[in-house]
Formats: C-alpha cells, sequence, structure tokens
C-alpha cells in the first residue's frame, strides 16, 4: 500500500525531535483525526532555516509526509519553504495512497503555521501566508 | 523478514491441513451438484449432510436447524431482513447494540432508512457489556427482533447471552446473535441459551472463507434473502457451495474436540500477553472486559501513539496485528465499539488487537513482549502528545 520511499521515511525519520530555543513552532491536526504535526525551526537573519525538527502523531504516511517536507525546507529559505506545495510533498514519496493525500495537506500546513509563528513574533509579511489561518488547521485538515 | 508470527485470528485464520484434504475431494473427483440424481450428485448430497451434523452437533442443535449461506455477513442480513420482513404485521422495532459489527448495524440502519423499521442501539459499558435492565426498558409492544452478538470480534467482550435469551423468551420477542466470533472459540450451545437464529463463520475457525451458516429455530419465520431453486430446504437457493460446506464442517468438528482444554490454553497465553503489556509499558489500557472476553482476545489502547504505525511497525518485525484506528478503517472516525466504551478519539485510534490462535505458541508471546515496548517507545518520542506529557510531568 505504501511506496518504499514512504517506508523508508517512516523506519528512518529525518529530523525527529524538538528545537528549544526554536524560532518558529507551529502545530496543525489533532487527535481526534488521528494525527497531529508539530515543526519546529530556527531561521537565520538572511531568512535561512538552518534546522528543522519535528513530532507527529500519526500514521506511517504522517510520520513520512513529515519527515520529507523536513528534507525539502532544510537549509532553504523561508520563501522557498511556503512554496512546497502538498503536490510537491506526494511526489517526493513517490506517491501516497488517495485516503492517504491529508497527510501531505497536513505536512504543507505545518510549514506554513510555523512560518506563521515565525513571521507574527519577527514582525514580517509573507504573502503565501495571505488567507492561512493556523487555528483552522489546528481544527481540521479533511 | 525473517520470522512471521500471525496474531490476527479474529481477522481471519489458515486452514487446517485435514480441512483442505477433505475439502479437495470434493473438487477434483466428487464434484457431483447435490440436487443431481446420479452417484456424483449423491455423494456431494451426503457430504453435505455428514457437514451439517457435524456443525449442529458442535452448538447442541439439530442438523436441520442449520442452513449454509455464503458467510457470516449474509447470514446477518438473512436473520435480521429476513425476520423483520417476515413478521412486520407484529411489529416493527427491532433492538440491537452500538458494538455490533456493521453487517448486523448497516442492516438495522437500512431497515430504519428504506423500510419503515425503529430500532433502539443499547449503549454498553466501559468493558463493552450491554445492561439487562436497559435491554428490558427497550421492549415494546412493537419490538419484534432482539440482535446482540456473542462476542465482540474487536475487543472480545462475551455478552450475556443466556440472560438475554431468556429475557427475549419471556417477552416473546425472537432473539439472533452473531455467533461468529464465538463458535470453535467458546462453549456454544443453543438450547441453553435460548438463541432463534445464530450467525456463524467457517473462516474464523479453520475452515475456508465464503461459507457461513445460519441457525434458525423451528418455528422461526423468514423470507428468504436468496430467491431462486430449492436448494436448503428452499430457503437458500443457489447451488451448495460444497467443496466450503464441507470444509466448514470439518473445521467445526476439529474446533469442537478438545475445546475445553484449548480454552484454557488460549487464555493462559491471552493473559500472558495482556498481563505482560500492561506491566512493560506505561501509559497503556485494556480494552473490553478482563475475565468475561474470548480466550484469544488482547486489546490495548498505548496512548499518544497511533495503530496504524503501530501495525507497521510490528509488520516489519514479523508480527501481523490489527486495529482500531481510523487510518486502518479507510473511514475518518476511530472504531465504532472503541468510541462506544467512552474512550476519547485519541485513545481509540492508539488500539492494538491481537487474536492468536491454534498455531501460537507461548515462545511467540514472549517474543510480541519483547519486541512491543521498544517499539512503542520509538513512536512516542516521535509524538508531540508525549513531549506534552513528558513536558508536564517535570
Amino acid at each position: 500500500m505504501y511506496t518504499e520511499i514512504v517506508m523508508e521515511h517512516f523506519t528512518n525519520p529525518r529530523n525527529v525531535g524538538e528545537i528549544k530555543d526554536a524560532d518558529g513552532v507551529g502545530q496543525v491536526g489533532n487527535p481526534k483525526c488521528g494525527d497531529i504535526m508539530k515543526m519546529y525551526f530556527k531561521i537565520d537573519e538572511n531568512e535561512v532555516i538552518t534546522d528543522v525538527k519535528f513530532k507527529t502523531f500519526g500514521c506511517g504516511s504522517a510520520i513520512a509526509s513529515s519527515s520529507i517536507a523536513t528534507e525539502l525546507i532544510k537549509g532553504k529559505t523561508v520563501k522557498e519553504a511556503l512554496n512546497v506545495s502538498n503536490k510537491r510533498v506526494v511526489e517526493e514519496l513517490g506517491g501516497l495512497p488517495s485516503v492517504k493525500i491529508h497527510c501531505s495537506v497536513l505536512a504543507e500546513q505545518a510549514i506554513k503555521s510555523t512560518i506563521y509563528d515565525y513571521a507574527s513574533k519577527n514582525n514580517k509579511h509573507y504573502e503565501e501566508l495571505e488567507g492561512f489561518d493556523p487555528e483552522a488547521a489546528q481544527e481540521d485538515h479533511h | 523478514m525473517n520470522r512471521r508470527i500471525y496474531m490476527d485470528y479474529s481477522a481471519t485464520t489458515p486452514m487446517r491441513e485435514e480441512v483442505l484434504e477433505e475439502m479437495m475431494e470434493f473438487m477434483k473427483t466428487e464434484y457431483g451438484n447435490p440436487s443431481s440424481i446420479h452417484s456424483f450428485g449423491r455423494e456431494s448430497k451426503n457430504a453435505v449432510d455428514t457437514a451439517r451434523d457435524r456443525i449442529a452437533k458442535t452448538m447442541n442443535a439439530k442438523p436441520k436447524e442449520i442452513y449454509f449461506t455464503g458467510g457470516g455477513s449474509e447470514s446477518d442480513n438473512w436473520a435480521i431482513k429476513g425476520y423483520a420482513f417476515a413478521n412486520k404485521d407484529k411489529g416493527n422495532h427491532i433492538i440491537t447494540t452500538k458494538v455490533e459489527h456493521h453487517a448486523v448495524l448497516h442492516t438495522v440502519e437500512y431497515l430504519e432508512k428504506e423500510h419503515g423499521f425503529t430500532a433502539t442501539y443499547l449503549d454498553v459499558d466501559a468493558d463493552g457489556l450491554i445492561d439487562l435492565e436497559d435491554l428490558r426498558n427497550a421492549i415494546t409492544d412493537e419490538t419484534i427482533l432482539i440482535t446482540v452478538m456473542f462476542a465482540n470480534n474487536e475487543i472480545g467482550t462475551i455478552q450475556p447471552i443466556k440472560e438475554i435469551g431468556a429475557i427475549a423468551k419471556e417477552k416473546k420477542v425472537a432473539f439472533h446473535t452473531d455467533g461468529v466470533q464465538a463458535l470453535g472459540n467458546i462453549k456454544v450451545d443453543v438450547e441453553e441459551l435460548n438463541v432463534d437464529m445464530m450467525s456463524l463463520s467457517a473462516h474464523k475457525l479453520h475452515g475456508p472463507k465464503g461459507i457461513g451458516a445460519l441457525y434458525i429455530r423451528p418455528g422461526i419465520r423468514l423470507h428468504n434473502l436468496v430467491h431462486g431453486g430449492a436448494q436448503e430446504r428452499k430457503k437458500r437457493a443457489g447451488t451448495e457451495n460444497v467443496p466450503g460446506i464441507v470444509g466448514f464442517g470439518k473445521a467445526a468438528e476439529l474446533a469442537h474436540e478438545n475445546l475445553e482444554e484449548r480454552i484454557q490454553e488460549k487464555t493462559r497465553l491471552r493473559d500472558k500477553m495482556i498481563d505482560g503489556i500492561l506491566d512493560r509499558i506505561p501509559h497503556t489500557l485494556l480494552n473490553g472486559h478482563r475475565t468475561q472476553r474470548l480466550p484469544n482476545n488482547t486489546n490495548i489502547s498505548f496512548r499518544f501513539i497511533e495503530g496504524e504505525s503501530l501495525l507497521l511497525s510490528l509488520d516489519m518485525v514479523g508480527i501481523a496485528a490489527s486495529s482500531g484506528s481510523a487510518c486502518t478503517s479507510g473511514s475518518l472516525d476511530p472504531s465504532h465499539v472503541l468510541l462506544s466504551l467512552g474512550l476519547t478519539h485519541e485513545v481509540a485510534h492508539g488500539s492494538l488487537r491481537l487474536t492468536i490462535g491454534a498455531y501460537n505458541t507461548e515462545e511467540e508471546v514472549d517474543y510480541v513482549l519483547e519486541q512491543l515496548p521498544p517499539i512503542v517507545e520509538r513512536l512516542r518520542q516521535m509524538s508531540p502528545l508525549y513531549e506534552e506529557i513528558q513536558g508536564g510531568n517535570q
């Protein structure tokens, strides 16, 4: 049911953990739906994401989606990270079963939510975040 | 992967060698249609009769009370729809529970939605048991049928079938039970239990898939579900699945041998599994009744983690199990059974079901007890919910 890439990321997830002095922290999903993703970013003065960590409560594809998403954005600028779509996550994983596509959406939203937190703390504005509601992303992603 | 341990016997079971052997004859050489007059037909007819005898014996029924079907789901559909349609002049109310198999729940819902019946879905307590007073209070003049499962497929809780049967008899309401998980696992006696109809399935007791039966007490009137030829005393049309029936009969006979001994042995291994997990892993809880449960069922929720990732991890070390998590059901909600116990969604998502069977050994139970703690810990270390709890404890 899962591709080898998904299974590989589930077995050896990259960037698991937390960052105590993170510049941005975001959490999406809720336990009712069975998946929660939390991300931590370190972002330098050039708006480069220098470190990423995640924690996920969820199924195999939720863990794999978080893992590959953190890989895709580590070392990238905030702007580049905001352009990582759920489609990209699915592509990089070599595909997800249709009932699991929401896991990739969750990964995209986790990135946005974390940057939203960073932007709010640093008084920054990104057009990619217009209309993004971190509260809604916590409520329901299905 | 080196070793493979199957602990999903409530999903299905491997066929026993003796069962397969008896079936082969009726695929290769004795392939006649039981309705045919020639020797080929007569051989098949005799084999079907023998199977019916064998199954009846395991549950203290008479052979003529056993009707073969295409499986447990068909039996549930037939019992409920067939009885409701045939008795709608007596009333339109059906009583069932919130923890039934979907073959029962969706059938009752269909009757409500499309055929004007009304239904009461009884609550269960934290152990999964119905309250007999609730049942009594739910019965009205309109009630025609009570359908309560014998033993739950997910949590293993065994309902007070004898007491339900007595109430049904006293109130003159028909009583159907889904006995799919019961036969072969625990003692079943339709006379003692006052059961009017009981659904059965072969593949849960080391028989083949695609064959089941419905026990129907004489005098119970129900409409046919499958119309056509005169098979099964004109109650269930279609050429008999002779190899399946033969396999079912043999499997039932074998399951009935030394039943008491095997119940004791499975119970011992089950208790070792349950106690072993609860002792070794914190933040866990047993789902279902501690003692009034199937001798092969362990169902435990692991807080802060999700069931599917647990199943994938177990599969990697060769352990086959199942879960009530939404991710394994294809729907957004976790198991209706676990939610009926009062579990939160989060805890229901983290459930694991291990159902053992004839081929499991104590060494395999030990292997699971050794493999499980580090897997749970690894997933918890990845979980933001666990992080919150640990933070709270610091």
